[in-house]
């Protein structure tokens, strides 16, 4: 057992334990998207939960942290906040905020990092660019929404720990990233059909059980 | 290692010593010809030809040699004829036409055709040397010292120019003192980065793990950077044996040679080189002939800029996506399948066999004390004497610009040299005293990254080469972290508006607030890199970026939106047509006085008119902003 200071709040935690899950469970918030705690290695591509460490010159991601005795720890330093605040601005610049249509509404996690790091959920410094469907997603079950979609990865991850393998995949590459399923052929609709841990990890309802009609 | 087993080295390497001088040594006639990919391009493949056909013709026998490529792109297709009683000289620029006439006066007649002739590459009475030029003598070559002079698929040449005694030495030394010496010659990684190779080795050996592996890094990716593809088509041994040093320092068994498949030509040279050491007993079962085995494999990267980035590289060896991953763990931690991994570029490990053969020592006193050793750059874009040029780290931008690549040409004036690629900066002439090391390149925003140098005249407009690298970065962005996805395209929409003419006042601020977000918050190298183009650019630049957006004027007049083409009337010559016919849109038409005009409604922009227009009257001019350009109506019928 090891003790490190978070925002002045002393806490106690294994060593080598993630920082991100250790504030977490002690009930500091830190702004995630990408993280799950079954990761064994940390996916750090939602840029969110920067923290600041007395021994760093600058932020750094809490998911990659592992936990030092005497580690001190700011959650809510300006540097720290403004890669955060841009950080959602550029998710939301690319996500069609239309809340009211969207079954993640009031439950939403982009919606809660909004309110949290007062930004617009509509930024006004940048603009808003749509994002393009990318290669049909062909999946039989499930319906992949491309402008909902914040590409954290936990779909990707939820599927390959419940099946050995992930059925689901990023596809394209940089702006044009979607996440894809393997050819119908591939699938194995019945699992599918059964499992749902991809639609349940999506933190914005881009993924969705298919209108039966 | 016992006493026997040393004296069957000795034996093994005496052997393939004196093999490789006997095949060097002849009296016949040699005509070395510059056959790297370069070379090809310029013609080599039609130059050799012609050297076969004449010589057939006139019935004379000599041994043609291709070659891999000195660096002297300008001087392509580039020829060495060594004929007995001749110093090596060295034809530049050898046209098949030029090839028949060497044949016949040269190798024929004896006469060395003074009128093509370069230098001779070794010192003599007849011909000046090429040393006496500042391209040749001012260049340091340690690592491209066998570049272009021997061929790079035989191996007897490589070992005949003293290749793999480097090796050799260190089989009998343990692996801390092939660490020390590379610790002691101050070699820094020369992929970018500058971390001293030695630590990284030294950490590889350090981690325990019954497997370990080393792989080379020739994913080159920069637009305009072509050294590691040179040295691998040029001198694959030299990194061979840089690859097999560095397994023993660390006590790895296998490696991985990992090259863009976009490199035919180095895939299968390296190819070649792997069998013929293997062949030789160099390496396989048995590293020169001791119990320590060594397998070398070439995997072909399948063209994504990020593989370059040492965790997405391993990504792409397993087979997966080539995304980076987050550092710790570093690969000489955990790299490839989970084992401890040296990753090193293809120069540093190419600068590896020259400092084991002459010593740390000998290495560090080469260039600047802090990194020491030789660069190499590829300098392209505006300049004379475009090439490959290996230099003393600490020589400064405008020797290398200036006295070794010959300057801007044209009589025009140098604006900026932009390094390191996408992810470095670009530095405008009060920098030109800069030294040329990892330090002083980064202090002043630039970076030397794997060496890609562009320079530029005023010709260019710095938001549009900006904007250019920006398009590159945003392109090969693998799209898994937010700054680099998102980030870079809200920059590079930026400079697309502005040059443009759409860019309004609060866009610079903009710009460099997230250029710095994106900088501190991306995942890997190649997003914290990316927005150094425009950081520099509006550093150093800040008035064309205002010039753009305050007045919609390009000042280099690149900016087709920003610009206009008209005629200048008093310059226009009455009944002149040569305009008219070049124009693709059709919108040159005659004004009063049988002159011409231009409709600016129709213009494309495309400036054929401004050649098309004879150079006695010069009167298409070309303005920026566009509503300089006298509006001309065409006449009604």
């Amino acid at each position: 057992m090891v003790w490190l200071v978070v925002d002045g709040k002393k806490i106690e935690a294994q060593e080598g334990e993630n920082l991100l899950q250790v504030c977490l469970r002690n009930e500091i918030y830190i702004p995630n998207l990408c993280y799950l705690n079954t990761m064994e290695k940390p996916h750090a591509s939602c840029r969110l939960c920067f923290v600041e460490l007395a021994d760093k010159p600058k932020p750094v991601p809490s998911c990659t942290i592992p936990v030092k005795e005497g580690m001190i720890v700011r959650t809510d330093t300006p540097p720290v906040r403004r890669l955060q605040q841009t950080a959602l601005r550029l998710l939301l610049s690319v996500h069609r905020a239309e809340c009211r249509k969207c079954p993640s509404n009031r439950r939403c996690d982009l919606q809660k990092l909004a309110r949290l790091l007062g930004v617009r959920l509509r930024p006004r410094r940048f603009k808003h660019i749509d994002r393009d469907a990318g290669p049909a997603h062909t999946h039989p079950l499930i319906e992949y929404v491309t402008a909902r979609c914040v590409l954290c990865g936990r779909c990707i991850h939820v599927c390959e720990r419940q099946h050995g393998k992930s059925f689901l995949t990023f596809a394209m590459r940089g702006f044009d990233t979607v996440i894809a399923s393997l050819p119908s052929a591939a699938l194995d609709p019945l699992q599918c059909g059964a499992c749902h841990a991809c639609i349940d990890a999506c933190p914005v309802s881009a993924l969705l059980l298919r209108d039966p009609a | 290692m016992s006493k026997n087993s040393n004296l069957a080295l000795d034996d093994l390497f005496s052997r393939l010593q004196s093999e490789a001088r006997n095949r060097m040594e002849g009296r016949e006639t040699v005509i070395s010809i510059g056959m790297a990919t370069c070379g090809i391009a310029a013609g080599a493949e039609e130059t050799k030809a012609a050297f076969l056909k004449e010589m057939e013709e006139v019935g004379i026998e000599a041994k043609v040699v291709p070659v891999g490529c000195i660096g002297h792109c300008y001087a392509e297709p580039f020829v060495v004829i060594h004929k007995p009683g001749f110093p090596p000289i060295a034809y530049p620029n050898v046209t098949p036409g030029k090839a028949k006439v060497l044949v016949r006066s040269f190798l024929l007649e004896g006469d060395p055709v003074f009128e093509f002739v370069l230098g001779a590459t070794e010192a003599n009475d007849l011909l000046p040397v090429l040393t006496d030029y500042p391209r040749f003598h001012l260049e340091e070559r340690v690592v491209m010292d066998l570049c272009g002079r021997i061929d790079p698929a035989s191996i007897h040449d490589y070992i005949g120019k003293g290749g793999y005694t480097g090796l050799y030495q260190t089989l009998t030394m343990t692996s801390e003192d092939i660490i020390r010496e590379v610790l002691e010659s101050g070699l820094r990684g020369r992929g970018g980065a500058g971390f001293p190779t030695g630590l990284k080795w030294q950490y590889g050996r350090d981690s325990v793990s019954p497997e370990k592996t080393v792989i080379c890094n020739a994913d080159e990716g920069d637009p305009g950077a072509y050294m590691d593809r040179t040295l691998l088509e040029s001198n694959p041994h030299q990194v061979l044996e840089g690859l097999a040093i560095c397994a023993l320092a660390i006590g790895a068994e296998d490696a991985v040679i990992y090259v863009r498949a976009e490199y035919p030509l180095a895939v299968s040279m390296m190819t070649k080189a792997i069998q013929d050491a293997e062949d030789l007993g160099i390496l396989g079962s048995s590293l020169l002939g001791t119990p320590h085995p060594f397998r070398v494999r070439v995997f072909q990267g399948s063209g994504a800029f990020v593989c370059g980035e040492e965790t997405a590289l391993i990504q792409s060896l397993e087979g997966r996506r080539g995304m980076p991953q987050h550092r710790p763990p570093y690969p000489v931690q955990s790299g490839l399948w989970g084992r401890p991994t040296v990753i090193n570029n293809v120069k540093t490990l190419a600068s590896i066999p020259p400092i084991l053969r002459h010593g740390g020592k000998w290495y560090r006193k080469i260039g600047s004390p802090i990194s020491p050793g030789t660069a190499i750059f590829s300098v392209v874009g505006k300049v004379v004497h475009p090439g490959l040029v290996e230099i003393a780290t600490g020589t400064t931008l405008r020797t290398l610009i200036f006295d070794i690549c010959g300057g801007v040409p044209k009589q025009r004036s140098f604006k900026a040299v932009q390094i390191g690629g996408p992810s470095g900066g670009c530095l405008p002439e009060a920098f030109l005293d800069t030294p040329v090391d990892f330090d002083s390149l980064t202090k002043a925003g630039a970076m030397m990254g794997s060496g890609g140098m562009v320079v530029m005249d005023d010709e260019s407009c710095m938001v549009n080469v900006a904007r250019y690298f920006l398009e590159f970065t945003q392109k090969e962005s693998c799209g898994k972290c937010t700054f680099c996805r998102i980030g870079t395209r809200h920059l590079l929409d930026t400079l697309d508006r502005i040059t443009r003419g759409e860019g309004r006042p609060q866009d610079l601020d903009f710009l460099e607030l997230l250029c710095a977000d994106v900088k501190d918050g991306s995942l890997c190298g190649l997003g914290k890199t990316a927005p150094n183009p425009i950081i520099t650019s509006l550093k150093y630049f800040r008035d064309e970026y205002e010039a753009h957006i305050h007045e919609k004027r390009c000042p280099a007049l690149m900016c087709r939106p920003l610009t206009a083409f008209y005629i200048d009337l008093e310059r226009c010559a009455r009944g002149c047509e040569a305009c008219v016919g070049s124009c693709p849109v059709e919108a040159i038409f005659t004004t009063k006085g049988r002159k011409k005009a231009i409709d600016q409604d129709t213009c494309v922009k495309c400036g054929e008119c401004v050649s098309a227009c004879p150079t006695e009257y010069d009167a298409v001019k070309k303005v920026s902003p566009p509503s300089l350009a006298p509006r001309i109506e065409r006449l009604k019928e």
